[in-house]
């Protein structure tokens, strides 16, 4: 591509349209004035302007869950750009790629305290792979290139590009550059992967374990852990990301472990002499009080990101690599292991995982109920939709009723927050997620605090006529923390009822939605029937539900894993 | 540039012997910010903190001492190595390593001591670099060791203020932290 002149602003549009940006999620504002203005007609982006920064943030982050690609966001300076740090720090949690670029005051302003001027790059340090000052638009194509790169290679995350308003007007000979090149990104991994060492340890196990992490959807490598885990035969499990990693359906499968996970899964996970960590990181959520995590187990630890390696559990076998290359090297070093030596009988084991799967399952009872169980209307609109839904949540009871009850069956298909538990999320998530995937299903599963924190941009889902259905699991509650409050707190329930405030179908009426709502179990399926027809814009099926039901069984925080309540 | 910072999100990780870690990084602004950010926000503690120039007019050379166990210094490698502008991580192995400071001590005392200072200085290799009539200025250079020795002894004489510059060290031998495009 020959140079070409033109402003930063336009230059910027240019990098995007070389990435294959689609969409852009973003407000203008004063320092990002020049952006905008090159927007105005520019024909290969298309940007939607959302009513809140963090929304902005979110439905990239949403539109990289469902797509696999970046996301991309714009925010002008100051409270722009700050508003954009709740979904940047939720990004960096779940690992999730994300372009920010921030417009800035002018260079000559910076660091005088100017109107709306924010030390944006500084704010984001620790919440970002890397971010970006630009000081001088010849370097900006080179920056912008090295942005994306960063955000998608490796383990992804949220990288920013913070552009003062000069060098945005600035002219200068644009070219996209062809290659990347920093020194200091992803040393080569120094030691050759111990296969043999874990194939041993696999071979040589009796009560193994597979554990999926957010990691195998980042790789990619649904059909490599499949094969995997089918040669292995043990039980599978998962963090709320590993969801969708092995099909929930299939029988080795026993669905989320943790603080909220099924008895039958921690118990597995507990008991065990060898985990085979794929793509996670032993957060406490899943491991409960460390020091009496699966106090016998010996661990394999596949991760492509070195430092996520024996950081809080320890390593038997690090195995450092890009799960979609290492796996089937792995699975085929197991191979020759159980050729050579046998096959372990884990026999036993699974006769043992399955006793535990009957005696404790999942389960929740509607009969007798005056009122709808949150579960209950998970499972009705789970059934309506044969499974097919692409599914975002917010944060709260709803999204671990979610966890545990939504069977989620392929890759990229249960889009959450997880690692920074930001409610929100779920709106914003099904924006992007649908902008993403225009023609599938997308649903959200939403709590009505939830729901609340980011309901402005119904405004943005309405205008694009978006055909997603949010149902609002609506017990009148922050439920999740009342739950504590009844659990841990002696029923002393500070600042957690909500008053039945606003009525949210006339809130979707408002915004141009469709809003629905059941209160009875005799209502409920008829209404998700209504809410799955309309096809016209977004639906808002406010579900009231049964409000002190709690989410169960749960490992209080601190204890061991195995050391679950139960319901009532 | 030294810095004797206390953690402040202590998280248990400030138990354990010394490390010394050298990195070799971007000279760009803002990555001594980068760097300290990650120490802070993973809580830790850094026991002294140099950067200055190398062969190389694009990188800088850190030297961190640390006192932490021997798996967290391994984390803080792995997530130093994390940090784009780093381009080398590598603690040195405590048996191969040259490591020097530079400190110097006002010292307060009557004109009568100044001949006695002189000779103990000498002893440690150090030297006197200003002297008035009621104070002196002692240089002395070494290991932390040594220079922990000579301030115990010149704490007799009333020391007024100390500066000391923080490790900076080397490895022996021909092994080197160069960037990889440069091995």
């Amino acid at each position: 591509m020959p140079a070409e002149k033109m402003t930063g602003a336009k230059a910027v549009l240019k990098c995007l349209e070389a990435e294959g940006v689609e969409y852009v999620f973003g407000i203008p504002g004063g320092a990002i004035l020049p952006i905008y203005d090159a927007l105005f007609g520019f024909k290969s982006l298309k940007h939607v302007l959302v009513r809140h920064e963090q929304v902005a943030a979110h439905a990239a982050e949403g539109y990289a869950h469902a797509t696999g690609k970046v996301g991309v966001c714009f925010a002008t300076s100051g409270p722009g750009a700050t508003n954009l740090v709740t979904g940047i720090a939720d990004a960096y949690m779940d690992s999730v790629p994300l372009v920010a670029i921030t417009g800035n005051v002018a260079s000559s302003l910076i660091g005088t305290d100017a109107f709306q001027e924010a030390d944006i790059t500084g704010i984001t340090i620790p919440i970002t792979k890397h971010n970006w000052l630009v000081t001088d638009v010849r370097e900006l194509p080179r920056i912008i290139k090295e942005a994306f790169y960063v955000a998608r290679t490796g383990r992804p995350g949220p990288v920013l590009v913070d552009i003062p308003k000069d060098i945005q007007n600035a002219e200068f000979e644009f070219e996209y550059p062809t290659s990347v090149h920093i020194p200091g990104f992803l040393p080569p991994v120094r030691e050759e992967p111990r296969l043999a060492d874990a194939a041993t340890l696999i071979q040589g196990s009796t009560r193994p374990v597979i554990y999926l992490g957010g990691g195998v959807r980042t790789a990619g490598a649904h059909a490599e852990v499949f094969a995997f885990a089918e040669l292995i035969g043990a039980p599978v499990v998962t963090t709320v990301h590993g969801k969708g990693a092995f099909p929930e359906t299939h029988p080795s499968c026993l669905g989320m472990f943790g603080m909220h996970g099924a008895r039958y899964a921690n118990y597995t996970v507990q008991h065990s002499d060898l985990i085979i960590a794929l793509g996670a990181r032993f957060d406490d959520r899943v491991t409960g009080k460390l020091s009496t995590f699966a106090p016998e187990a010996k661990v394999v630890h596949m991760d492509i990101d070195p430092a996520e390696i024996s950081k809080l559990v320890t390593a038997t076998v690090p195995l450092v690599g890009d799960l979609r290359t290492l796996l089937p090297q792995l699975t085929e070093a197991v191979r020759k292991a159980f050729g050579a030596k046998g096959r372990p009988d884990i026999k036993p084991w699974l006769d043992k995982v399955a006793g535990w799967r009957a005696k404790h399952p999942l389960k929740f009872t509607q009969e007798g109920q005056k009122y709808i169980l949150p579960q209950t209307a998970i499972d009705v609109i789970q059934t309506k939709c044969q499974g097919k839904a692409i599914v975002t949540t917010g944060v709260g009871e709803h999204q671990m009723f979610a966890a545990q009850y939504w069977k989620t069956s392929a890759p990229r298909q249960f889009i959450t927050s997880g690692g920074a538990g930001t409610m929100g999320f779920c709106l914003p998530a099904a924006i992007g997620a649908q902008f993403g995937r225009p023609g599938e299903l997308v649903i959200g599963i939403d709590g009505d605090g939830s729901f609340q924190m980011t309901s402005q941009d119904l405004a943005t889902a309405s205008e694009w006529k978006l055909p997603i259905k949010i149902f609002i699991i609506n017990n009148l509650f922050l439920g999740m923390v009342r739950q504590w409050q009844e659990l841990f707190y002696d029923n002393r329930f500070s600042e957690t009822p909500l008053a039945d405030c606003p009525d949210f179908v006339k809130l979707a009426e408002a915004y141009g939605c469709l809003g629905l709502r059941a209160r009875t179990m005799e209502e409920l399926p008829g209404v998700v029937d209504q809410a799955l027809a309309h096809n016209d814009g977004p639906v808002i099926i406010d579900i009231r539900v049964r409000r002190q039901e709690k989410v169960f069984p749960i490992v209080p925080a601190g204890a061991p894993l195995n050391d679950m309540i139960d319901g009532e | 540039m030294v810095s004797d910072m206390e953690s402040t999100n202590g998280n248990g990780n400030n138990q354990g012997s010394t490390h010394t870690i050298s990195l070799l990084v971007e000279n760009k602004p803002g990555v001594l910010h980068r760097i300290a950010s990650l120490f802070s926000r993973r809580g830790y503690n850094i026991a002294s903190l140099t950067v200055g120039p190398t062969e190389r007019p694009e990188y800088s050379r850190m030297t961190i001492v640390v006192r932490l166990s021997s798996k967290t210094v391994e984390q803080v490698v792995r997530q130093v190595q994390k940090l784009i502008p780093v381009v080398e991580v590598r603690e040195l192995s405590p048996q191969d390593l040259i490591e020097r400071e530079l400190m110097l001590v006002k010292i307060r005392t009557p004109e009568k001591n100044h001949a006695e200072l002189k000779a103990l200085a000498e002893t440690y290799e150090a030297s006197i670099v200003d002297v008035s009539p009621e104070s002196l200025i002692v240089e002395a250079t070494g290991n932390a060791g040594k220079l922990d020795a000579l301030e115990d002894r010149l704490r007799a004489y009333g020391i007024q203020e100390i500066c000391r510059s923080g490790r900076i060290a080397l490895e022996r031998g021909f092994k080197t932290l160069a960037p990889p495009a440069l091995k």
